[in-house]
């Protein structure tokens, strides 16, 4: 395998996307908002219960590849409590990793999409499921549900 | 000199390149063929030597540019066995053809109208529709898909009840450019045309690939693309029965199409120039009629068995592969196969492909719908042309193995 596609495939994304995090509708959200990439497809839905100006939690659904669902996955682990202004914050630094390839020390595991740069095709599924949380954050209150899927 | 299948692969530049350090295996063909350097030279002569505007210079290289654009257009219907030049309109591709036809034919329509299209068509022969639709107040309809994974083909039991005296345009495919599914042409013509409805063929999967008549067919219109065939890119066709075009008012106006104007108004010349506003577009035209000398020389009846016996051995193949599933036609298909495995997505699979120098398209192939009624978002697709060999199967199965195991360890 080369040493892009094994930069691309770190074992952190393949191991969210195995055993997604935080996957599935959250009962208790009061913000959703939805994104799709239509030249390709995918799609992601982020739930959040904002309390006041902190997210108290978050979830995912969708579909994707393996960047888009990992991406998403990792994301809720990391947006959890914080502001939105520290969502936003952490976005911008998301987006720099994948599009530079450069990864501060201190990012930790979002590091691992340091990869995608060498696939400007797949920046848009690696961006994809913030782009939805961000748009939740923006978005209207809405009615939380009562429906679950955890799968 | 006339090609002959031995040396196919030598007659196409670009298959003779790596990609990622391996040879190209090409298998995106549904998407877009590659040229022959007969078409390229074509390209080059033509503005080398003869570029010039048409039907409008009295000189030399106008009249060879008119010769060789009005050559095209005769070589195009003999392509399609079209009873007489006029009937060949040359569009930008597909697209453009259906949507000529579908707003054109979309003005002429009312309220308590149906237009009739099926579950398989390309957004290209669906969207068009649905504009026609909400501009008219007619009622778009569909014949199902029939089976789990489209095996089953169009539903034509259900024919009988959609195709009532209020269907005017029946509007379907020749082959799905995402089941490979060959649909009975001749057949649904036929039964359009028993009911009043006008037929119009989406033939950018079929008329490379296959011999196609149009009179053979029946049909009424019938729209392909340049690029899927062996011609450049920007240039196709919408095929129509002559008695037709010449009612059918024309979509874009402007210089070329009219036969006199004066402040108040203008006359419109009959077809085909009624339909090409603007300066045509002469070259692809021309490189396009070099395509059809190049793939009738070698046989579209050779070309499909070819296309056809490469498809059945991918799909058979494919099938021995853990978690997947194909669509389509477990039977008789074109030459094409699309498939989605349980844990892997078709983006994952493409990118692993290509990086063993294999091309092939994932996604939903401009057929969301249909996907969606499949309880699927994406899948991959392999697709065959005159210049793929076995071999490259083998390059795929093993590419496929590769990712397969890479995800499930
Ligand atoms: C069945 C079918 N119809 C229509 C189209 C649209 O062709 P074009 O993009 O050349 O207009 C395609 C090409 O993708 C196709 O496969």
């Amino acid at each position: 395998m080369s040493a892009d596609l094994t930069e691309l495939y770190q074992q952190v994304i393949l191991d969210h996307n195995r055993r997604p995090r935080n996957r599935g509708k959250l009962p208790t959200a009061n913000r959703v908002a939805h994104g799709d990439n239509p030249s390709c497809g995918d799609q992601c839905s982020v739930y959040l219960r904002l309390e006041g100006d902190r997210i108290a939690d978050l979830s995912f659904d969708g579909s994707g590849c393996a960047i888009s669902q990992a991406s998403a996955s990792l994301m809720t682990t990391r947006l959890k409590g914080k502001t939105a202004a520290e969502a936003e914050a952490l976005f911008q630094q998301f987006h720099d990793i994948v599009t530079t390839g450069q990864a501060p020390e201190e990012i930790s595991d979002l590091g691992a999409f340091a990869g995608v740069h060498a696939f400007p095709a797949r920046i848009k599924c690696a961006t994809l499921g913030w782009h939805a949380a961000l748009n939740a954050l923006k978005g209207d209150p809405v009615p939380a549900t009562t429906e679950t899927h955890n799968d | 000199m006339s090609p002959s299948w031995n040396d196919v692969r030598a007659d196409f530049p670009i298959l003779h390149q790596q990609v990622n350090g391996k040879p190209l295996v090409y298998l995106d063909n549904g998407a877009t063929a590659q040229k022959p350097k007969a078409v390229i030279d074509a390209l080059v002569r033509y503005y080398e030597r003869d570029n010039s505007n048409v039907h409008r210079g009295l000189h030399a290289l106008s009249m060879r540019a008119t010769d060789a654009y009005e050559g095209a257009r005769s070589r195009l219907a003999r392509f399609i066995h079209a009873a007489d030049p006029a009937e060949v309109i040359f569009t930008r591709g597909t697209t453009e053809s259906i949507n000529l036809v579908a707003r054109s034919l979309g003005a002429k329509l009312k309220a308590g109208d149906v237009i009739l299209a099926t579950e398989m068509e390309h957004h290209s022969n669906l969207v068009p529709w649905q504009q026609a639709a909400k501009a008219s107040g007619a009622t778009l309809r569909f014949v199902p898909v029939v089976g789990a994974n489209a095996e089953g083909g169009l539903d034509l039991a259900a024919l009988d009840q959609l195709l009532t005296p209020q269907v005017k345009v029946f509007a379907f495919t020749h082959i799905s450019n995402t089941l490979g599914t060959i649909n009975p042409v001749a057949e649904l013509c036929r039964r359009a045309r028993a009911v009043g409805a006008l037929s119009v063929v989406d033939a950018a999967q079929s008329v490379g690939h296959t011999p196609l008549d149009v009179q053979a067919l029946g049909c009424d219109y019938l729209a392909f693309s340049g690029h899927k065939m062996c011609g450049p890119t920007g240039i196709g066709v919408l095929y129509g029965r002559r008695a037709l075009l010449d009612q059918l008012a024309p979509d874009e106006t402007g210089g070329g199409m009219v036969a006199s104007v004066d402040f108040d108004g203008a006359r419109w010349k009959p077809a085909p120039e009624r339909f090409e506003a603007g300066t045509p577009n002469v070259a692809d035209a021309i490189g396009l009629g070099v395509a059809c000398d190049y793939l009738d020389a070698l046989g579209r009846d050779a070309i499909k068995r070819h296309d056809h016996a490469l498809a059945r051995r991918a799909y058979a193949e494919l099938a021995t592969l853990p978690g997947i599933r194909l669509l389509g036609p477990t039977g008789e298909r074109g030459g094409l196969v699309s498939f989605a495995f349980e844990h892997v997505h078709a983006h994952d699979v493409v990118t692993f492909a290509d990086e063993d120098g294999v091309a092939l398209r994932g996604g939903h192939h401009c057929n969301q719908p249909l996907m969606r009624k499949l309880g699927l978002t994406s899948t991959t697709r392999a697709s065959f042309y005159l210049y793929n060999t076995p071999e490259e199967i083998d390059v795929l199965i093993a590419s496929l193995r590769r990712t397969l195991k890479f995800f499930q360890a």
